[in-house]
């Protein structure tokens, strides 16, 4: 927290790393209570973290996307039935069990959001980063979803339509962006580098030749 | 129930404010209040439904200054005291004071690849086919329950048009509540925003949600 201390305010970050500490022993408390009546393994905890820090990710995703721009019979594949489709490449499980695939076209940009909780497509994109769960998003992502892609860096060619999909069943939605322009020669592992985490939540566009070096 | 995580249009809330290069983690108690919860989880003893509505009752003020992660971890002790494997003096003491409820499953390390994989599937099966097609103009409900629902206030009393059919699934609004899974057709219903958000709203913007059968009505 210290490394955002530039304005000086030093009240709000003793606050901050207060409650921190607070939460790490509220935590610990847990985990020794449930730890000790044996109904938790902590090793199958570390299992957990491990798994969606290194193996489940955004490069799945991004894998999809790459195929879907790369062969025709995936992509409408993807379209009848992401959740076979996503299913042929491996990532299946927790938070990916019923998928759908939304592909952006120069007349309709998608964006997905969550705006009861935090649901995400995990299997695809692995655990969704804080702001996604976060007020703001979900709150801005179905009234002002313009302003929302500003922050973002994002502004939609004039006359593009936005569609936002609010992922209030068991539905889980992954945006499959453009492919850019001047791509034609790039292998699929060349593409999925193109692929940001952003573009398949729709908060931002997959990245060009150039921005993708 | 109208609490704090039915967000949809709420003002005020801030800039989103995305980290570059975010961790996944921002400190070392957030990998075990998700590793905890997914264990927990794993216990069998109750559905993500009541999961889901044990955070949505957090009072609004701890809801909306909480991190997800806090939401997951005060949202897990509920759970835990409600069905009776920890009790508050455990969670204060910081320790075990006595034995509790014994759980269905307990997750072990070599299980973990396993359960992860297989995931939670919710579609189940219904005696009759669904009452809407694509194309159908329907009418959302307008009701305000205090238990838990997936149909958002801004969605509430609003036309839109039946996009799909999705298949059918648990209903959370009784999963919730232990009163049985009593799977539904779901579909994808699409509103204008003018419809939602009537004067100044983007004439360019459409929004979605999927709604249970019994959200619905034809018009």
């Amino acid at each position: 927290m210290t490394s955002h201390s530039s304005d000086g305010d030093h009240h709000d970050h003793d606050h901050h790393d207060n409650h921190f500490s607070e939460m790490q022993a509220r935590v610990k408390a847990l985990e020794t209570v449930l730890t000790q009546k044996g109904l938790i393994d902590p090793a199958a905890i570390d299992a957990i973290v491990d798994t969606y820090e290194t193996k489940i990710g955004p490069r799945n995703g991004a894998r999809v996307v790459a195929k879907a721009w790369s062969e025709p019979d995936f992509a409408d594949w993807l379209r009848n039935d992401a959740t076979a489709a996503i299913a042929s490449l491996g990532y299946t499980g927790r938070q990916g069990e019923h998928m759908r695939a939304v592909f952006n076209t120069a007349e309709t940009h998608n964006l997905v959001v969550c705006t009861l909780c935090s649901c995400y497509p995990w299997s695809v994109l692995g655990l969704p980063p804080v702001w996604y769960k976060a007020p703001p998003y979900r709150s801005r992502a179905v009234i002002d979803p313009r302003g929302v892609l500003a922050e973002f860096g994002v502004t939609l060619p004039e006359g593009q339509k936005i569609r936002v999909w609010d992922s209030t069943a068991e539905l889980r939605y992954i945006v499959i962006p453009e492919r850019p322009a001047g791509t034609d020669g790039l292998d699929q592992e060349a593409l999925a580098d193109l692929v940001t985490r952003d573009s398949m939540i729709g908060t931002g566009l997959a990245r060009s030749t150039e921005e993708g070096r | 129930m109208n609490g704090a995580q039915d967000l949809g249009g709420q003002h005020g809330m801030g800039p989103v404010a995305p980290e570059t290069d975010e961790p996944y983690f921002h400190a070392e108690w957030e990998k075990r209040a998700l590793g905890l919860t997914l264990s927990c989880g794993a216990f069998g003893a109750w559905n993500i439904d009541e999961s889901r509505h044990a955070r949505e009752s957090l009072p609004p003020a701890t809801y909306l200054s909480a991190s997800y992660y806090e939401i997951w971890t005060r949202g897990l002790e509920i759970l835990l005291k409600r069905h009776g494997f920890v009790s508050a003096a455990e969670l204060a003491a910081g320790h075990m004071l006595e034995k509790g409820r014994e759980p269905k499953r307990i997750l072990t390390a070599d299980t973990v690849a396993g359960v992860l994989a297989k995931g939670g599937p919710c579609d189940r099966p219904v005696p009759d086919g669904p009452r809407f097609a694509a194309g159908d103009r329907v009418r959302t409900k307008n009701f305000n329950p205090e238990t838990h629902t997936r149909l958002p206030r801004y969605a509430r009393a609003k036309q839109g048009i039946v996009e799909a059919v999705q298949g059918s699934f648990v209903f959370p609004d009784d999963n919730a509540h232990g009163k049985g899974e009593n799977p539904q057709w779901v579909y994808t219903v699409v509103f204008d925003a003018g419809e939602i958000w009537g004067e100044g709203a983007d004439p360019a913007l459409t929004v979605s949600i999927d709604a249970w059968e019994g959200y619905l009505e034809r018009i």
